[in-house]
């Protein structure tokens, strides 16, 4: 396995732990200033978010106020936390400049009381940065392979 | 003996009811299917979506799967996606473009325009075989009203404008817009389901006595971002700006509100950044010189929640939203949601646009989960219906006059409306 790859995965593990264990504000601290989040609709996976209507398209800014609200208990459709535990596999790397470029797996599965399990399957795609010494996210997008929500509902969570 | 309705008007008593097993009866979906869903205008999609000659969309409405599409002609039209051989979707395909359609089961294959053009091995039919008789059948009825296309089941339903009655003029507000009075789709769908009843979305779509609690995640966004969501100083009204609801005839509805919450259709707020401010300045000037000052205004400084009976939302607030669901089973919807804009918009504008929907509405937004998780814990508390039967919806029932868009009054015009189609006159 390459450094880098091994780099990454570490990056991405560490990042699906804090996310499962709703440390919200320590996963802050992975991202980048100038930070995205971006869920594309189900129906345009590889569209741009700025000519397409997203499910999730966030910046820092946004990020930060998803953040606030998720750790809200007015948060509604959040409160309880939902329980997730993302399994994250086939994870790819490839640099692009100073920019690392990766790719990994994921499925998302997404319990609530009186409610069946939620899966949410897709790819991440990343873009990393090295800052201080450390990769840090710059955008990461979250592409779901399902033809639309349907029974997955919301993506009330941090996906 | 005395016949069991479901909604109970009672002005004396100041009592306005609706009994909770339409909300939770599988007997009822099937009444409702019958005399709602078979009677009325259901909205199929926008011409925009089907731009080009040959473009096309299928969709399931109302249960059945219609193919929407734009012939090579260049007319509209709407059909059961259903071979006339035995009965497999003739396009499978969410959208695209095609000349005609082919069954994947013989091969029966259909121009665009709906024509029966060959048949694998047709002279085993028999000489007086016509493949006139067997095109797409086309639905009952297909109306458009400023792009926006319905169908009707019912052959004999009486045409769609005189049907939309005082929606109509809440299109026009929306398609004003617009310098050239054309909106179009923009492309991603929101597809959720919730499971609910598909009556609770009608209520929550323009039910403005709940934002204070269940979106107040959202309020607290909006003032950290410096937008001021501080209520208005007025007896009875709970938000930053005294809106008022209304009765459109035919069971359809809307809140009309001042806007606080800004509009990128020319009322700028914080979110929008320092650098929106000219360009939103520039719309708003177009707005003033093409409609004037007053109708400007009324384009730029409301918001209006619209519901179109019975199961069409259009939200002009801090974006267009378009949205329509249908029930799947008594107890769960499947939505379908999309963004609106003028067809002139910047690449900017539409970004900015964009990123206001997202401030609030979708399955991703910051208001929208909330409203599903509601309406989840609604679904759930109804299957005490049988103990608990009655919801109560008499809010604002003593009013005279204007109706506050905290009231209830909307709410009792779409329950009327079900009441009159379902239940009968009283």
């Amino acid at each position: 396995m390459s450094a880098l790859r091994a780099e990454v995965e570490e990056l991405l593990f560490h990042e699906a732990e804090l996310l499962d264990a709703w440390k919200l504000r320590e996963w802050l601290l992975l991202l980048t200033e100038d930070a995205r989040y971006l869920v594309p609709p189900n129906d345009r996976p590889e569209a741009d978010h700025r000519s397409t209507l997203f499910t999730i398209a966030d910046d820092r800014a946004r990020i930060e106020a998803r953040v606030n609200r998720l750790l809200d208990r007015n948060c509604h459709a959040e409160y309880p936390p939902s329980r997730t535990r993302r399994l994250i596999a086939n994870v790819r790397v490839a640099e692009d400049g100073g920019t690392v470029l990766a790719s990994a797996n994921f499925i998302v599965h997404r319990f609530r009381r009186h409610e069946g399990v939620r899966q949410y399957v897709g790819q991440y795609r990343y873009r990393l940065r090295r800052e201080r010494g450390s990769l840090r996210i710059a955008e990461r997008r979250a592409i779901l392979d399902a033809e639309e929500l349907g029974s997955l509902g919301s993506v009330s969570f941090i996906l | 003996m005395v016949e069991r309705r479901f909604v109970i008007e009672a002005e004396a008593q100041r009592r306005f009811s609706v009994r909770r097993e339409a909300l939770v009866s599988a007997a009822i979906l099937e009444r409702e299917q019958r005399a709602i869903f078979e009677r009325c205008w259901i909205y199929l999609g926008h011409g925009s979506e089907i731009k080009a000659p040959g473009d096309f969309r299928t969709r399931r409405i109302a249960g059945r799967p219609i193919l929407f599409c734009r012939g090579t002609d260049g007319i509209v039209r709407a059909f059961f996606n259903s071979c006339r051989h035995r009965g497999a979707m003739v396009c499978a395909a969410r959208e695209g473009n095609a000349r005609g359609f082919m069954c994947v089961y013989h091969g029966w294959n259909y121009g665009n325009d709906g024509t029966l053009n060959g048949v694998p091995g047709e002279e085993a039919y028999g000489p007086d075989f016509d493949k006139r008789q067997f095109g797409l059948v086309a639905v009952p009825r297909l109306e458009q009203y400023r792009d926006f296309y319905f169908l009707n089941l019912d052959r004999d339903a009486p045409s769609l404008e005189p049907y939309l009655a005082g929606a109509k003029e809440y299109i026009d507000l929306v398609v004003d817009q617009s310098p050239s009075g054309r909106m179009e789709i923009v492309a991603g769908t929101q597809e959720y389901d919730i499971k609910a009843n598909w009556k609770l979305l009608a209520e929550n779509s323009v039910d403005d006595y709940h934002l204070p609690v269940t979106h107040s995640t959202w309020l607290d966004y909006m003032k950290s971002a410096g937008v001021d969501t501080r209520p208005k100083q007025e007896a009875g009204v709970l938000l930053p700006t005294k809106g008022i609801g209304k009765d459109l005839g035919n069971g359809h509805l809307a809140i009309d509100n001042p806007n606080f919450r800004g509009r990128p259709v020319a009322r700028w707020i914080s979110i929008y950044g320092e650098e929106a401010k000219t360009d939103i300045a520039a719309i708003r000037a177009e707005l003033v010189e093409r409609l004037g000052e007053a109708r400007a205004a009324r384009v730029a400084d409301t918001n209006r929640n619209l519901v179109i009976f019975p199961n069409l939302v259009i939200n002009d607030g801090s974006s267009v939203t378009v949205r329509t669901f249908f029930p799947d089973g008594p107890e769960r919807m499947q939505v379908r949601a999309w963004a609106l804009g003028p067809i002139e918009e910047t690449e900017a504008q539409r970004a900015r646009r964009l990123d206001a929907f997202l401030t609030f509405y979708g399955p991703g937004g910051f208001a929208t989960p909330d409203d599903i998780a509601v309406l989840e814990l609604m679904q759930q508390g109804l299957a005490a219906w049988r103990e608990v039967p009655w919801t109560e919806l008499a809010r604002g029932l003593h009013r005279g006059g204007n109706h506050l868009n905290t009231d209830e009054e909307h709410l009792r015009v779409f329950w009327r409306r079900w009441s009159e189609l379902v239940e009968g006159p009283l």
